[in-house]
């Protein structure tokens, strides 16, 4: 039931005050049509009586109240989805950007979707091998997790994302049931070129559906970005039994993007100007993960965000991080000494790891060798820390050991190169090529029948390796 | 259905609705919205029109809607069929309505609390003839081997009991009937229901005097909650707040137990859903959600839902209270449900006070927190395996509410944690910093406290031992020497300390490893009676005055410290309930062996 008004009132920002309307929805999707010729999409943010208000996506530039013709659809924003979505690219509201034919919808799906009912969740139990020591080994990520990066400007968060996607994508023996979804929020051509490229070269796009709003697309089309993309990995995981990743980026232009509409609004700000509803806006998005009992599909998520001034007690990160199950951080330290990937190990941390790994699952050492590694990685750290007050001469012997082992942790366990997949065996062998820097007695950590399995083997390859060296 | 008042919708604003003509409805009326009945309440009434929370996704909604007013305010139901049970934040049984709609929550799907179809075998125990007020119990349903439910004549309602058979009934079925004095009759049911904002009513509050014992030292001995308490837990990312809360779920001597998932993550509530049923109950050998309701809202779930699910929770708390069971109720967290109130408080355009919440924000807080208590109930005192109560008899509960908060930032001072700081007396509090030293559960003993410590000491006197709250406070100087000294300790080196200053930090330090450090997934440490809380603190005590003894006639720190015995003290911990005695042979064997050291090295 379409009915077409033009009796706007006032415009400001992206909002337009609607008059006179009647059997207006909240909610209801809205089309524009501006007298300099220029059209928007937009959806119905509040209706008091016979007036609506209007929030265009595509901005209000072109638009006057005389002459801007609103047309209200009579219904709510969908997207129409398909297998054929796989493989395309669409822009931030899912109309093809690539010069495609339109998609023919299988179904179409309210972008708001359903939250998924409690008692029918399954809990993430599945490793899912992304290939890189630093999360594999100590913050493995599960299918159905939604695990974050916590990034900063100018560290190489979109490398790390595209090699979690090319690298996740091809490992297991279900990879053909596997997609990845990726919107990109406010982020430049060149980041999401990037993106595109990155999965080309493994011909991961045949498998990946992209959603992109560009840096110069209307702020306010952000808003819908990332539930286009969820709605269309709700469908392949639900509906099509597969293994979505969905990786977004960049949280902090949608957060922004929030925060100019309730600005507009004159919503009562909360903290740093966000709109007091952020966490649970943010809940929407990030709980759209999981798995669902009686079905073989998972999603998980991956969203990119850069923190402003690497502040991580900052309103975006600080309410992610109580909704996602972990996170991991990229740090500029470790960028600036060429350690790629930068993740700060210490406070990254991924809340589903025990349920993911053990034996079965990876191996039975994985566990006791995780901690003894993140333990003795803590204490070697300190170690260092003072010797820079103390020098270098004041350390006892174990925590001179354990200086070398953090050093050496970063440079062989940590550092690996953009295009080095490596298998968990391979992980766990360099954790315990690692382990033997450390005096035996240390190893409190990891049980004595692991240590005799895996250990004096080690030994005996960390020897022949020092002779060959020599 | 004709004189349920009906109006229609002006306004929409997310889940804010506004509606005109619903004159004669009430203040906190729970209404049915649009065509498909939404659920909501009325928060604001100015003139003609009402603000209305709903509590679905209302998009498709717009003015013109109809509304339909129930008459009636927001309200649980009571009975049996809800142990075990999985709600979200009206009472609407998640499992039923995943039957009903797939596994997505679809919009206007209902399902009533309580199972109308189940059967269950009612044991009257009242007498027709006597007078029954509201309270009295009437009779005894076993819901199942852990829980009887009593079933209490509702509040308010009064009269003589006219006929009563036991039988098998369901929760709807009439099972007797009341006659007050005006002949007016009421009909008794299993259930009945009670609005959520509404306190249930009790004779008195009493003075709170038994702990809760949790069984996990670094509470019940330094920290203690009691019986009717509040305590606060902020829990920032991975600190272990839902291990310490499954262990106060688990192991706190407590009959009922109701956990409120309030706006946190799907996930960890799946993990609560699939733990609890493997949990067993450690008094009963049962599982332990036999004694336990749980209500889920999760954060993406609506908000409006969120605002309710604490008061939801606590009124079935209240009900078992009347019963005259202890609860503990654990509220998971009561930062999401302010940040409701504030979403909330926003669409209705009230001026804000702190950071945008509403400037009710500490009155809401400290009045759920005063629900609950430890109380003397309505009604007459249970009757006891011995024979029937005495007429002077009093039938008493509580309700122990631990509710965490989330600091945004870990900042303690935002307005949640510091509105709730002001009504909970105890606060335990988790830190990451001791998570990532791998000391468990990672409560800071510096920054806790419990201001019960003087109301429980008469029955830490009587039930533990006489030197029990003194032991505790000795211990609590060591630990706060202790941070004092590693101050210096870390500039200068723990050489350069005195050596009775070194025997503080090796005390403390045994105290931090032997007795607050506790592993709850280890059979043998995860409950510690407080008995032998008492026997550990008083073994790591004698240690330490033995051994500043033992110096002072000569012994050399560095072999006091490492004598065979301190072996024993660690493990102590590990030692069974029944072999207490074995604390008596350390205690000798620390004399001896110190002693040993001092006529040794003393010459």
């Amino acid at each position: 039931m379409e009915r077409e008004y033009m009796t706007t009132r006032d415009i400001v920002g992206p909002l337009m005050l609607v008059e006179d309307v009647s059997g207006v929805t909240y909610g209801e999707l809205v089309e524009l049509e501006f007298p300099d010729g220029t059209s928007s999409l937009g959806n119905v943010l509040e209706v008091n009586e016979d007036i609506a208000l209007v929030q265009a996506f595509q901005g209000t530039r072109g638009s006057n109240p005389a002459d801007t013709k609103v047309r209200f659809l009579g219904k709510g924003m969908t997207l129409g989805v398909s297998r054929d979505m796989l493989g395309r690219v669409f822009d931030g509201l899912g109309r093809p950007r690539d010069g495609g034919p339109e998609i023919l919808p299988e179904a179409r799906l309210s972008i708001h979707g359903s939250p998924i009912n409690p008692t029918a969740r399954d809990f993430p139990d599945d490793f899912i091998q992304t290939g890189i020591s630093s999360i594999d080994g100590l913050n493995p990520l599960v299918r159905g997790q939604k695990l974050p990066i916590f990034s900063g400007s100018g560290l190489p968060h979109n490398q790390l994302a595209a090699q979690i996607a090319r690298q996740a994508a091809v490992a297991g023996e279900e990879s053909g049931a596997f997609a990845v979804v990726f919107a990109a929020m406010g982020v430049t051509f060149e980041d999401a070129d990037f993106f595109m490229s990155e999965l080309r070269q493994t011909a991961a796009i045949e498998r990946a559906v992209l959603f992109l709003n560009l840096a110069d697309d209307p702020a306010v089309e952000r808003i819908a970005t990332p539930r286009m993309a969820l709605t269309a990995a709700e469908y392949l995981a639900f509906e099509c039994d597969m293994h979505v990743l969905v990786i977004y980026t960049d949280m902090t232009y949608y957060c922004e993007a929030l925060r100019e509409v309730s600005a507009a609004r004159k919503e009562v700000p909360g903290r740093r100007g966000f709109p007091g509803y952020l966490y649970t806006d943010l809940a929407t998005l990030y709980e759209r993960a999981g798995r669902i009992k009686g079905k073989s599909g998972s999603i998980t998520q991956i969203p990119i965000l850069t923190m402003p001034e690497d502040d991580k007690t900052h309103p975006i990160p600080d309410l992610t991080g109580y909704i996602t199950e972990g996170q991991i951080i990229l740090d500029r330290n470790l960028h600036r000494r060429g350690v790629y990937p930068p993740v700060a190990v210490l406070p990254s941390l991924s809340r589903l790891k025990q349920k993911g790994i053990g034996p079965g699952k990876t191996r039975e050492d994985h566990a006791d060798l995780s901690n003894q590694l993140f333990g003795a990685y803590a204490r070697g750290i300190q170690a260092k820390e003072l010797a820079v007050i103390l020098g270098e001469a004041a350390l006892s012997e174990a925590d001179t050991a354990f200086a070398a082992f953090a050093d050496a942790f970063e440079n062989r366990f940590i550092r690996q190169g953009e295009h080095d997949d490596r298998a968990i065996g391979r992980t766990l062998e360099i954790g315990w090529q690692l382990a033997t820097l450390l005096p035996r007695g240390e190893l409190k950590r990891i049980k004595d029948e692991y240590i005799e399995q895996y250990l004096p083997a080690m030994e005996a390859a960390a020897v022949e390796g020092a002779m060959n060296a020599s | 259905m004709s004189d349920l008042e009906q109006g229609r919708i002006v306004k929409v604003a997310g889940p804010l609705v506004v509606a005109e003509g619903l004159v004669r409805s009430k203040m906190y009326d729970l209404v049915r919205v649009g065509d498909e009945g939404l659920m909501g309440e009325i928060i604001e009434m100015r003139g003609t029109r009402a603000s209305i929370q709903v509590y679905e996704e209302t998009e498709g909604l717009g003015p013109g809607d109809p509304i339909v007013s129930t008459g009636a305010p927001l309200s649980v139901e009571l009975g049996p069929g809800m142990m075990g049970a999985v709600y979200d934040g009206v009472q609407r049984p998640l499992d039923v309505l995943e039957a009903q709609s797939g596994a997505f929550l679809a919009r206007g799907v209902t399902a009533p609390g309580l199972d109308r179809e189940k059967q269950w075998a009612f044991h009257a125990t009242a007498k027709p003839g006597e007078h029954l007020e509201g309270g009295d119990v009437i009779g005894i349903v076993q819901e199942n081997e852990v829980i009887a439910q009593r079933i209490l004549v509702p509040p308010k309602t009064a009269g003589r009991l006219e006929h009563l058979e036991s039988g098998t009934y369901t929760v709807t079925d009439t099972v007797g009937r009341l006659v007050a004095e005006d002949g007016t009759t009421h009909d008794l049911k299993l259930m009945h229901a009670w609005p959520v904002r509404v306190a249930r009513p009790y004779r008195r509050k009493i003075s709170l005097a038994e702990p809760l014992v949790t069984g996990t030292r670094v509470i019940d001995t330094f920290f203690p909650l009691l019986k009717g308490g509040v305590a606060c837990i902020p829990g920032p990312f991975g600190a272990g707040k839902t291990v310490t809360q499954h262990q106060i779920a688990k192991w706190s001597n407590a009959e009922v137990v109701i956990f409120i998932g309030c706006g946190e993550r799907g996930n960890e509530m799946t993990d609560v859903l699939m733990e609890f049923p493997e949990l067993t109950d450690p008094y009963s050998g049962e599982p332990l959600l036999r004694r336990t309701v749980l209500v889920a809202n999760t954060s993406n779930m609506p908000v409006a839902a969120r605002e309710a699910s604490v008061y939801t929770g606590i009124t079935m708390a209240e009900y078992f209270r009347d019963m005259g069971y202890n609860v503990v109720l654990q509220a998971d967290s009561t930062s999401r449900w302010a940040e409701a109130m504030r979403e909330i408080s926003g669409r209705l355009e009230e001026m804000p006070g702190e950071e945008g919440f509403p400037a009710y924000l500490g009155t809401k807080l400290a009045a759920f927190y005063e629900r609950a208590g430890k109380v003397v109930t309505l009604g007459r005192a249970l009757d006891t395996a011995e024979g029937p109560a005495e007429e002077s008899a009093e039938r008493t509960g509580s309700v122990s509410v631990v509710g965490s908060v989330s600091p945004p930032g870990g900042d303690l001072s935002e307005p949640v944690v510091q509105n709730t700081l002001r009504v909970v007396k105890v606060f335990w509090a988790l830190e990451d910093r001791l998570a990532y030293e791998r000391h468990f559960p990672a409560i800071n003993w510096l920054v806790s406290y419990s201001l019960y410590l003087d109301k429980i000491a008469p029955y830490w006197r009587e039930a533990v031992g006489e030197e029990f709250r003194s032991r505790r406070d000795q211990c609590m100087e060591l630990l706060q020497r202790e941070s004092e000294l590693a101050e210096i300790a870390r500039l200068v080196g723990v050489e350069a300390l005195s050596p009775e200053e070194q025997v503080v930090m090796e005390t403390a330090k045994s105290i931090r490893e032997d007795f607050l450090q506790q592993n709850a997934f280890r059979d043998d440490d995860q409950f510690t009676s407080l008995a032998k809380q008492d026997r550990l603190l008083k073994l790591i005590l004698l240690f330490h005055e033995t051994a500043l003894a033992a110096f002072g006639c000569g012994a050399s720190l560095k072999n006091m410290f490492a004598v065979p015995v301190r072996e024993r003290i660690t493990r102590a911990k590990y030692l069974a309930e029944d072999q207490m005695g074995e604390f008596g042979e350390i205690e000798d064997e620390i004399e001896q062996q110190l002693m040993a050291l001092c006529r040794m090295e003393g010459e």
